[in-house]
Formats: structure tokens, sequence, C-alpha cells
């Protein structure tokens, strides 16, 4: 299968590890991987701020790069700008009055996955360990993002494919069904509720005496990651990719700043 | 002096309590810094939203459910004059009285004539969010009648001169020590020994209400429901006040939105099951009252009903906004939300706080009044009320819809355009084109450099140190993704459209 890679901004920019991960599973399984080079970013921030005139061109753009018979399906790694992929691209195309645009947008949506959903819905994974040859012997907690959850319906698709991952030792999170507080714009707009809401998120996953805490959305990851960081903690945060990209051969890289070191234990 | 040409009135704005007086974020950040507020709205909304858990999840149909009461509520509102005068027409027949209030300060006053023409000065009330959100009983006091709270969550908050916080537990913010002590302190002739035992704090509410039950010859309620083919009107509550106030005094007056209504008798057993599993967490409501204008020698012999509209005919303009009309005053979205779970509904100003108020107050106000154009930005967007919404409301969507109102009310109206304005557009720009993105990513290193040599960076400038007031943000890559895949697959790329990027 062709499969064009939806990096992310956020991604691209603050976290290629993660890219290069989703990048390495897909290869692994045999698949081809494509990275259509005019994609920028979904314009989730855009529209959720409430500047609709101002994510119509990042659509438009989304939807230019994607808009291709090159390809056989996309994927992110990241619940929540598929869901904007899915659910948001339209309906701005329809409140400029774009119908051509809305239909092409439509279309690029039907074609777009998120990673476990690819995984397990159409590359049929249901065993990371054995088909991925993951391996990570760490203590990890999961946080289900909420649009993964609850706009994308992934259910237990992450945690499932987490769970057959070679070494690893998943801690329950508690109250993990509860927003980080992240929210985009809404954590400086509102930086006092959404810092209470990540206090408590971070105090959870301590509580777990997990090493780090995984996810599929790197935004979420970002802001729990930089709380327990400011917070002194040694807990630390990894995208499910990369735990799913390590193996024993080749365990999950920790190289750059971005990243903890876990280094020592992998060795 | 103003004409009248004969044109109808563009639909009028609502008043009364629906404003927020001071915006979300400043009003937040007072109520997070009350540990002890905190404490009581965390326990309370756990425990009412793991009930309501238990007992949504036995219901094999519950989605079902859902969508039928969306589906009726969506066919009340797109025929909503036929049915309101279809109701009218019923209601009359059957001896009860009809009242048009466009806001609240007809809606007051016309209560107040009602109350007025009976010769009495003190009325006994039924919880209900319509008069608070007119502010009746600030009303009725400037004009001399005296209005007596009987649910026993609203009587605390009369008494201690406070404000509800939550539509369906008004006193939600308090505990039952504090709530003692405002018996002791507000109620006359209260034990001196009371203690905060729930049933003793109880007892004594109910023999200061019982006097005021056999006594009081007019009774003012709200409604939750309308039913348009017989003309019937029902009250769903929990601790017979609401029976004692809705058949024992002689005057009833009634005061409820325009959107309350239901087609027919049927429906009912729709909403009879969606809203007690949603607000309270119950299989079954307590006290079901339902009547149906006056029947002679039984119950109130004067029965009169305010509809009310203050604004709810500009809501339902909208076209995206307008199923928040659906809402029921359920509360579930209250109770599942977690900015509401750590602010308290006063935050939100309104009558209507939590994620259906930061949605209902502005679309009641227009986006416009007041500080109500903070109130749509008091989410995350986390969907936890979309899917607690027993008539699905889509919240969020709702959400981003006002404020997309909100900043399109603004543009060009500023002298100099605002922090978020400028991100915005330099934002639309630099993430339109894989170029665009590409070029900025080559400032990466710069990023590491300001990271410094902990490699994170501690402190933004501007509206962004609201991110990092709480958090650190890594020091960057030194290259992103789209560089390092080019260079992997420089040659095995014919033509890429960002190909200057990647030299």
């Amino acid at each position: 299968m062709r499969i064009a890679l939806f990096a992310t901004c956020i991604v691209d920019a603050m976290y290629p590890a993660t890219a290069r991960a989703t990048v390495r599973i897909l290869e692994r399984l045999g698949h081809e991987v494509v990275f259509p080079a005019g994609q920028a970013c979904c314009g989730q921030m855009h529209v959720n701020s409430g500047y609709l005139k101002e994510a119509v061109p990042v659509v438009a753009n989304h939807v230019a790069a994607f808009d291709t018979a090159d390809y056989d399906v996309a994927v992110a790694p990241s619940g929540s700008c598929v869901a904007s992929v899915k659910h948001q691209h339209p309906m701005v195309a329809r409140s400029c009055g774009d119908t051509a645009l809305e239909a092409r947008a439509t279309a690029v949506g039907a074609k777009t996955y998120e990673l476990s959903e690819l995984l397990v819905d159409v590359l049929g994974v249901t065993d990371a360990g054995a088909q991925l040859g993951s391996y990570f012997p760490h203590r990890v907690t999961y946080h289900p993002s909420c649009h993964g959850m609850r706009l994308l319906r992934l259910g237990d698709r992450q945690s499932r494919l987490l769970r057959t991952v070679q070494g690893i030792d998943l801690a329950d999170l508690p109250e993990a069904d509860q927003c980080c507080g992240f929210g985009g714009t809404f954590s400086m707009k509102n930086a006092d509720v959404s810092s209470a809401m990540l206090k408590d998120k971070a105090a959870n996953v301590e509580a777990t005496g997990a090493e780090l805490c995984t996810g599929g959305d790197a935004s979420c990851l970002m802001h729990i990651g930089g709380g327990l960081s400011r917070q002194g903690s040694s807990t630390t945060t990894l995208h499910l990719a990369e735990i799913l990209a390590s193996t024993m051969e080749e365990p999950a890289s920790v190289t750059g700043e971005v990243r903890v070191s876990t280094g020592k234990a992998l060795r | 002096m103003t004409t009248f040409l004969g044109m109808p009135a563009l639909p009028a704005f609502g008043s009364g309590n629906l404003f927020a007086g001071e915006s979300f974020p400043k009003a937040a950040h007072r109520e997070l810094g009350n540990a002890q507020l905190r404490a009581n709205l965390g326990h309370a909304t756990h425990t009412i939203r793991d009930k309501r858990q238990a007992v949504v999840s036995e219901l094999p149909d519950w989605e079902q459910l859902r969508d039928a009461g969306s589906a009726i509520k969506e066919s009340v509102m797109a025929r909503l004059p036929d049915l309101l005068e279809e109701f009218e027409k019923n209601f009359t027949a059957r001896g009860g009285v009809i009242h048009w209030a466009r806001d609240a300060r007809e809606a007051n006053e016309i209560v107040a004539g009602l109350v007025r023409e009976t010769g009495e000065t003190e009325v006994v009330k039924v919880k209900s969010m319509a008069t608070q959100e007119i502010g009746l009983n600030e009303y009725l006091e400037e004009q001399g009648i005296q209005a007596f709270e009987t649910d026993l969550a609203e009587l605390i908050v009369q008494l201690d001169h406070d404000k509800p916080s939550h539509i369906l537990v008004p006193a939600i913010h308090k505990n039952r020590t504090e709530i003692r002590d405002i018996f002791l302190r507000e109620m006359p002739g209260a034990d001196p020994a009371l203690t905060n035992d729930p049933p003793v704090l109880a007892m004594a509410a109910r023999e200061h209400l019982r006097r005021k039950f056999l006594t009081a010859k007019v009774a003012v309620s709200g409604a939750n429901f309308a039913l348009a083919d017989s003309g019937t009107l029902a009250v769903v509550e929990s601790e017979g006040n609401g029976r004692m106030c809705l058949t024992l005094p002689e005057t009833l007056i009634t005061v409820m939105g325009i959107e309350k209504l239901l087609p027919t008798w049927q429906d009912l057993e729709v909403f009879m099951q969606l809203l007690p599993r949603s607000s309270t967490g119950e299989r079954m409501n307590p006290y079901t009252s339902l009547w149906t204008g006056v029947t002679e020698g039984d119950g109130p012999q004067n029965v009169h009903l305010v509809l009310l509209d203050n604004g709810r005919t500009a809501a339902l303009a909208d076209e995206m906004g307008r199923s928040a009309l659906h809402c029921i005053r359920c509360s579930a979205c209250m109770n599942v939300c977690p900015v509401y779970e750590r602010t308290g509904g006063h935050a939100y100003g309104s009558t209507y706080p939590g994620p259906i108020g930061a949605i209902l107050s502005p679309l009641l106000t227009g986006i416009q009044a007041e500080e109500n154009n903070s109130l749509p930005y008091a989410s995350s967007l986390c969907g936890a009320c979309y899917d607690a919404c027993p008539v699905k409301i889509n919240i969020p969507d709702i959400l981003v819809h006002l404020r997309s109102v909100d900043v399109d009310s603004k543009r060009g109206t500023r002298k100099v355009p605002s922090q978020m304005d400028v991100g915005m557009k330099a934002a639309s720009w630099a993430l339109s084109s894989g170029k665009h993105l590409g070029l900025l990513e080559k400032g990466l290193p710069l990023g590491r450099l300001a990271a410094g040599r902990d490699k994170k960076i501690k402190k933004l400038p501007g509206i962004a140190g609201g991110w990092t007031q709480s958090r650190d943000i890594p020091a960057p890559p030194a290259q992103s993704f789209r560089d390092w895949w080019a260079k992997e697959h420089k040659s095995a790329v014919p033509s890429q459209d960002n190909k200057e990027t990647q030299q």
C-alpha cells in the first residue's frame, strides 16, 4: 500500500522523531510511505480560535497537498489533526461558500486515518510485538487524548497496541479520560484554568510511578511534558509511534533535547 | 418616542441575569483561589458524574433515546410559532391565562401585576431557571413582594444572599457545615443545637417551609415541559416542595421559556427517561406534576403562564447555535466539564453556567453584550459535554462557531490589532504553504539557542506567556522532519513544490 504521511505541523517542527517512527512502522509492514511536500498544517488552531477566515488558506493548502490519486490512504500521528481534517475542513470550506473545496476536503478526509486506526482497522495489526517487533522495556502510562477518544472514537485501539509491545509495563492512568487542559489557545487565553487541569493530570501521571506518559497526540504530550518538566518531575512524555517503532535492535531513539534520555535503561 | 412602521422588529436580545460582569479568565482566576470551593465542587461533580454514568450505561437504548430527544427538539424549533399557538389555544380553553413577555422586564412586570391583583405580598416559589434568569425575586422585592424559595438548595442560597452556582444543585459550592452556619445565622427560629447532619438540616428546612406552604395564597413556578396538544404544563422535582406549591395556593403563576414546548403527550415519555438519568442520576423522577388549566374545586383556581422570549428568538435565528435551545436543563454537561469542575458556576456570571451557559448566554444576549464574548473561550473543547448531553447539543461546535462570531464582530473595529489577531494572521501565512513552513523551520536552531543549557524555554513574552506560566517548552530539534525527509529522499523525489526550502 502507498501511504501518504501527514506529519502535522507540531511533529514536523518540534517532534520529527515521531514522524520518523511512523515511517519506520509502516515500512516495516512492507508499505511505501510518501510525504506530500506541500503539506503544512490542518488549521485547527485557527478554527478553534475563531479565525475562520484565516483558516481557509490553511485548509485549502492541506486539501491541495493531499487531493491526489498518488496514494491509497493518508495517515497522521495525531487524533486531533485527523479529526480536524475529517470534521472541520468541510465546514471551513462551507463557511466561505466554496462547494468545490468542500467536496475535495470531504474526499481527503475520508482517506485520512489516525495512526492506530490505520494500524488496527486497515493494516490488521493486532500484536505489535509479533507484527512490528515492538519492544520497550519500561513502565509507561497512557493518556487517551480527547479528540481521538471523542471525535474519532478510537476506543481502545491505542492501548491495545501498547499492551502488545514486548517488555512494556503499562500502568493504568487514574482519571485517564479527563482532558489535560491543553485546548490549543485555551492554554493561553485561560491559562489559570488550563494550568489547574494540567496540575491534576500531572499528579495522576506521577501517581502511576511510570517513567513516561505516552499518547497519540504530540500537542497534548507537549503540554503534559511541559508541566511535568516545570514541576521538576523526572517523568516525561513520548509519542506512542516511537514506542511501537522501538525494537530490541533499534530501541527508541532518544537523541535530541525534545526527548528525555531513556537510553541508559534501553542499552 | 418611536413610530411603529408596521415592520416586525429584529429579534430582541435577552436581558436579566444573563451576563458575565467580568471576563471569564478574570473571574476564574478568583474562583480557582478558593480551595474550599474546589474541594466541594470536585467531590460533588464526581459523585453525580459516577451516578449518571451508572444509570445511563444500564440502558441498552440510551443512544436511541438521545437521538429521539434531539429529533423531537429539532422538530419543535422548526415549527415553534405553530406549536406555541396550538398550546395557547388548548391552555386557554382549559381556563388558563397566557401572557407573552418579550424580555425580562416585561415578564417581571406581568408577574408583579398578577401578584398585586391578588392583594398578597408573599409568594412561595418552585425552583425555576426562568425566574432566576429574569431576576424575578429581586424585582418583586423592589415592588414590596417577598418571594420564598422552597427548594432546599435554593432556600440555602437565598438565606445566604448568594447566587446559585449550578442549575440543578444551586448550593453545590457549599458543604454541610457551611449550610448549618447559614441556617443558624439566617433562619428564624433555628435550633441553636443544629448539627451538620444532612437529615437534621433537611428537617430544619422542612419545619421552616411547612408554615409557608400552608399560608401562601400565591405560588410562582417554572416549567420543564409544555405539551402543545393538550395545553399541559409539567414540573419535575425531587423534594415534593414543588407539588405543594403547585397544588395548595389559590393562584399559580408559571414563567416558562418558549422553547420548552413538546408537540404531544407521547413525546414526554422520551424526556422522562432522559432527564432524571442525566440530571440526578436517578432511574425515575420522584415528583412529576402535570396540570392542565383549572380544575374546579381542586388546586389553584387562577392559573397563569408567562411565555418568555428574552433572546430565544434571536438564538433561534442563529442557524449554527439554535440547537442550544434544545437544552432541558439537566446539568449533565456541567457535571462532566473539567472547566466547570474547577471554577464553579459563579465564574460564568450568568444564571446558566458550565458548557451550556457558555453558549446559551451569548446566544440569548448577543456576543457583544458585556463580557459574554469571553464565555465561548471557557472550554478546552474536550467534548465531554457533547457526549453527556441527553439531547445531543454539539456544544464544542457551537463554542467554536461563537468564537468566530466574536472574532468577526471585532474585525476592523480596533485601531491597533490584538496580539491574537497579529499572531493568527502570521500563522495563516506560515501554515498555508509547505514552502513557508519549511522556510520558518530553518530557524529552529535559533529556538535551541534560546532554550539555553538546560534545553528548556521557560519564559515567553505576551500572550504566549500564558503557556510558560506553568509549562516549559522543550528545545526544538536541530532539523525538521521535512528537512530530514528531503535529504533522505533527494534522488527519489522528482519534483516538489517546496524545493527551495529543502536545499
